[in-house]
């Protein structure tokens, strides 16, 4: 077995067509909204209009009594059951614990954002429940709110929770602090700045929904929900919310159509739909609308942040500091604690040599939806602050734009940054380079004379960035706060017959899974890929698992896979040595046979299964049967690392942006499929430039969401976004066995710096240095007529 | 209710329904044909688009009773047996989804562009699909099943 994990069938690096495309592309693909279960009633959730209010009288009489309503339960109901609980503790400086209230399932005795759960009306059908919802009469005392960073920092501001002084969570460090302010109050130069990462809604497409059911007669409740990991809803809502034991709490997550962070939290809806279901002994069904998404679904980035950057004269970074304001929302998510700390401070070193760096983070309660994890999920954020603090050092000094992330790039591996994390592998300079080229970097000012000549401004702009993702080990996490592990399991079940199901604990919802991880069975197993299925979704077929999130399917699960089926070859080893009457160290498995060192005596890895399962003639004192289960822990994050190009042309009568090149040059480790991969990629680039140009989830004053449905917030379609330019230049991994990193959210990390520093290059002729996203028509715009007044 | 009686993909279907019973429910909930998919509440995702009479209409924004009498063809009635459409071969050829929810309408709204403009051009592609979201694919591989499906329908259907 060569180190790669290859056994040379050419399954891995292959392109090859999806498995799951046959149902999706026939219209059977099989999603929550999709399944009916016999007796099933619906549920309509009330939510609150009101972002913050003492909850008077909730009078639900009349609902109870409209037609084919069958329960009407509101917050005092459920009041004995646990609270929604959060999956990371963070301490703040002094080291106390950061203020963690207890989130009910549905309000009790006050709300504190619009949308949260009211009340929840069941009823034979759809319209019934949501008819008598409207029947029900609520008494919203209301107070001031708290809706913004600013607002809920403010002097005098309104308390989201009464325990939480100055709306406060926590207030969290990482770094050497006096080292990172000695080294700026040293340095020959310095640049700052402020910049706001505006909210984002992640609007997978599929909606989210739950259905609940129970059967007395065994007591198991299930699950159906649009989650990115069963089992942790399992964990979470068995053991900390109803208090049910796992062999009486099925969780399935079907098909589901997209997550990008949203659906990794547990959410109330989840206890409700499962503890109505208990109540009422029949399946109760919700689906949300995208109304009700837009105020229900996690959201996510909304930071206000201040840097400064010191260097020396030849512009090497020699000191970084970093203050900011991250909202949590009005309850704490499953991970919202930990993205704006441990997946965001971490990362300032980016692909740099920066000796000394300090980080501070105001985790703030607000009136508005709770924050969590959204593709890149807190490292969009810190790349996004210091590739703008690097062009702005460039601008400051003359020195080229390239030349100063190359002057600081790391080179020497393993590379302990300031920050805590350890880099294992990388070459900056090689994707760099890539980038350069692919863009035709060099040609620009041609480029950009020409679109003068059509009246219309060009930028380019540039991002150099790593990533972590595939976040361990579970000792790390845990020492740092985090209450789960972060491994993951896998199951390899060769049939008799030399078929295989694979069994993950990770869960596929676009990422191809059912491809991705037959393709590392085919290949390490020397089987046919069309003789591998994969299972993901149950928690009653698959032994444990944590799920799909932070780019780790493949780095962690994929390995738990591997690992497995190397324990299978090692019991085949065995087998098969007993079959041909040889010794167990003479026995060398490649492409799917067992063959004798030196001999052309084989068995394949069929007969090796057959006889597992028909063991007559059989080692002795050997288990029957051909599965392994392993669970893998990793050894240490896995850091992807990339170039991003982004070039645009504005129109200075309009401020209209268009985006007219994107180049990436990415090293994502080892690539498995390439056409998947690259459809990664091309989607976080699509999810980035949205946030660059596009999107922005905005609240007024008062707590009410203004951009709540498709028709205000802007999403990207197809005609706003540009043809990919992708290329690799791949290093692998070092500790793990495939040396494969992660590929998801590498597109929405590294893109938007490189298209806002395109913006602001297209307006430097003008004097414009700052551009805040998203970079829309109206805010170019008025850029120019204030720079223009200032001339 | 009033009764409504359709075509859909091939059979005759008839059912009472509520007035305001939308096409998309009907197809979903009395014909348990759940491929076609709601995505959002305004009419701009997509994921609803089916053909009416050969042309794409988003049954999220269509009454039952609108259909009476129509011809209608889903995701379900596209492929011939187990040989699909050459605009489903494409998206898999091509890699034109990923989650696969907006599929189904993305799909069904391709067809409809092709039949009406045999060789479109990429801006033509983009502009058409205006009215049908994807978060994940950044549309770079829809764009280009697209038009190796048009060049595969070999001029409209």
């Amino acid at each position: 077995m060569s180190g790669n994990g290859s056994n040379g069938t050419g399954f891995i690096g292959a392109s090859l067509k999806r498995k799951e495309d046959a149902r999706f592309l026939t219209g059977r693909g099989r999603y929550t909204d999709d399944i009916n279960l016999p007796g099933q009633l619906y549920a309509h959730l009330l939510r609150s209009t009101v972002a913050h209010a003492n909850l008077g009288s909730v009078d639900t009489s009349a609902a109870e009594a409209a037609p084919g309503v069958q329960a009407v339960f509101t917050g005092p109901d459920m009041e004995d059951v646990g609270g929604i609980p959060t999956g990371w503790l963070i301490h703040s400086k002094d080291g106390s614990p950061m203020v963690e209230p207890k989130h009910p399932a549905m309000a009790i005795g006050k709300v504190r954002h619009v949308g949260e759960i009211v009340a929840i009306v069941v009823a034979e059908t759809r319209d019934q429940a949501r008819e008598a919802a409207a029947l029900i009469d609520i008494d919203y005392q209301e107070l001031p709110a708290a809706a913004s960073l600013e607002a809920a920092r403010a002097d005098g501001a309104p308390l989201v929770w009464d325990e939480a002084a100055g709306n406060l969570c926590y207030d969290w460090e990482v770094g050497d602090r006096a080292a990172a302010e000695a080294a700026i109050d040293g340095a020959a130069h310095t640049v700052s700045i402020d910049v706001v990462n505006q909210r984002l809604v992640p609007n997978a497409i599929e909606p989210r929904a739950a259905i609940g059911n129970f059967d007395p007669t065994t007591g198991e409740y299930t699950l159906y929900t649009t989650s990115q990991n069963p089992h942790l809803i399992r964990l979470l809502l068995g053991a900390f919310v109803l208090g049910l034991p796992e062999h009486k709490l099925r969780i399935v997550a079907p098909d589901v159509g997209g997550g990008f962070g949203s659906k990794i939290p547990h959410y109330a809806e989840e206890a409700i739909l499962t503890w109505t279901a208990g109540r009422l002994a029949r399946p109760v069904k919700w689906t949300s609308d995208r109304s009700e998404a837009f105020v229900s679904d996690t959201q996510g980035r909304d930071h206000i942040s201040t840097a400064t950057l010191g260097f020396d004269e030849d512009g090497r970074f020699v000191g970084l500091k970093v203050s900011t304001q991250a909202n949590l929302g009005a309850y704490l998510s499953t991970f919202a604690t930990c993205v704006p700390t441990y997946l965001y401070g971490i990362l300032f070193a980016g692909p740099y040599t920066t000796p000394a760096i300090y980080c501070e983070v105001e985790g703030v309660f607000t009136n508005t939806v709770p924050v969590d994890a959204l593709r890149g999920a807190g490292r969009p954020e810190a790349t996004y602050l210091l590739e703008r603090l690097v062009d702005k050092a460039a601008a400051a000094t003359g020195i080229d734009r390239v030349d100063i992330r190359r002057r600081n790039f790391i080179r020497e591996f393993p590379y302990q940054t300031p920050v805590a994390l350890q880099y294992d592998q990388g070459d900056y300079d090689a994707t760099l380079d890539l980038a350069l080229e692919a863009s035709d970097w060099d040609g620009f000012e041609a480029r950009r004379n020409e679109a003068a000549s059509r009246g219309k401004l060009r930028g380019i702009g540039i991002s150099t960035f790593i990533e972590a993702c595939g976040i361990a080990p579970s000792a790390v996490v845990g020492s740092l706060g985090a209450r789960a592990g972060l491994y993951e399991v896998g199951s390899v079940r060769v049939h008799p017959t030399g078929s295989v199901s694979v069994f993950t604990g990770t869960h596929s919802h676009g990422q191809g899974h059912e491809t991705t991880f037959a393709q590392i069975v085919a290949e390490t197993l020397g089987v046919d890929f069309e003789a591998v299925d994969v299972v993901h979704g149950d928690t009653n077929a698959i032994p444990f698992g944590m799920g799909t999130y932070g780019s780790r399917s493949l780095a962690v699960g994929g390995t738990a896979i591997y690992n497995a089926v190397q324990k299978v070859i090692a019991k085949g080893r065995k087998i098969a040595a007993h079959l041909l009457e040889a010794s167990e160290e003479d026995i060398e498995f490649a492409d799917g046979n067992f063959t004798v060192a030196g001999t052309d005596r084989s068995k394949s890895i069929g007969e090796v299964a057959l006889t597992a399962y028909v063991p007559h003639n059989y080692p002795e004192g050997l288990e029957p049967g051909l599965e392994e289960t392993a669970f893998y822990d990793p050894l240490n994050f896995t850091f992807p690392a990339g170039t991003h190009v982004a070039e645009v042309e504005v129109d200075p009568e309009t401020g209209e942006v268009e985006l007219v090149a994107v180049t990436g040059a990415d090293d994502v480790g080892r690539i498995i499929n390439p056409m998947i991969v690259n459809g990664q990629l091309h989607g976080g680039l699509a999810h980035g430039i949205g946030q660059a140009l596009l999107e922005h989830c905005e609240y007024d004053d008062e707590g009410q969401l203004v951009t709540g449905s498709y028709m205000n917030y802007t999403m990207p379609r197809a005609g706003d976004l540009p043809n990919f330019n992708i290329n690799h230049n791949t290093t692998h991994c070092t500790h793990n066995p495939l040396g494969v990193k992660g590929v998801g959210e590498v597109g929405s990390i590294g893109v938007p710096p490189a298209v806002i520093n395109a913006v602001v290059d297209a307006l430097s002729p003008l004097g414009v240095t700052h551009m805040e996203m998203p970079a829309t028509s109206e805010r170019v715009w008025q850029a120019i007529q204030a720079a223009q007044a200032q001339d | 209710m009033p009764a409504v009686t359709m075509t859909v993909n091939g059979v005759s279907r008839s059912a009472d329904v509520e007035g305001r019973t939308l096409l998309v429910d009907f197809l979903r909930e009395k014909l348990q044909l759940t491929g076609t998919h709601v995505g959002c509440d305004t009419s701009q995702c997509g994921a609803c688009v089916v053909h009416m009479n050969g042309q794409s209409v988003k049954s999220c924004t269509c009454l039952a009773v609108d259909a009476d009498g129509a011809d209608v063809t889903t995701i379900e009635g596209l492929a011939n047996g187990a040989d699909l459409h050459p605009m489903q071969k494409a998206f898999r050829e091509h890699h034109g989804l990923q989650c696969g929810f907006c599929t189904p309408g993305m799909v069904m709204s391709a067809i409809d562009l092709v039949n009406r403009n045999p060789s479109p051009s990429e801006g033509e592609v983009r502009h058409w699909l205006d009215g049908n979201f994807c978060r994940c694919t950044g549309y770079h591989n829809i764009v280009k099943a697209v038009m190796a499906g048009a060049d595969a329908m070999g001029g409209g259907s």
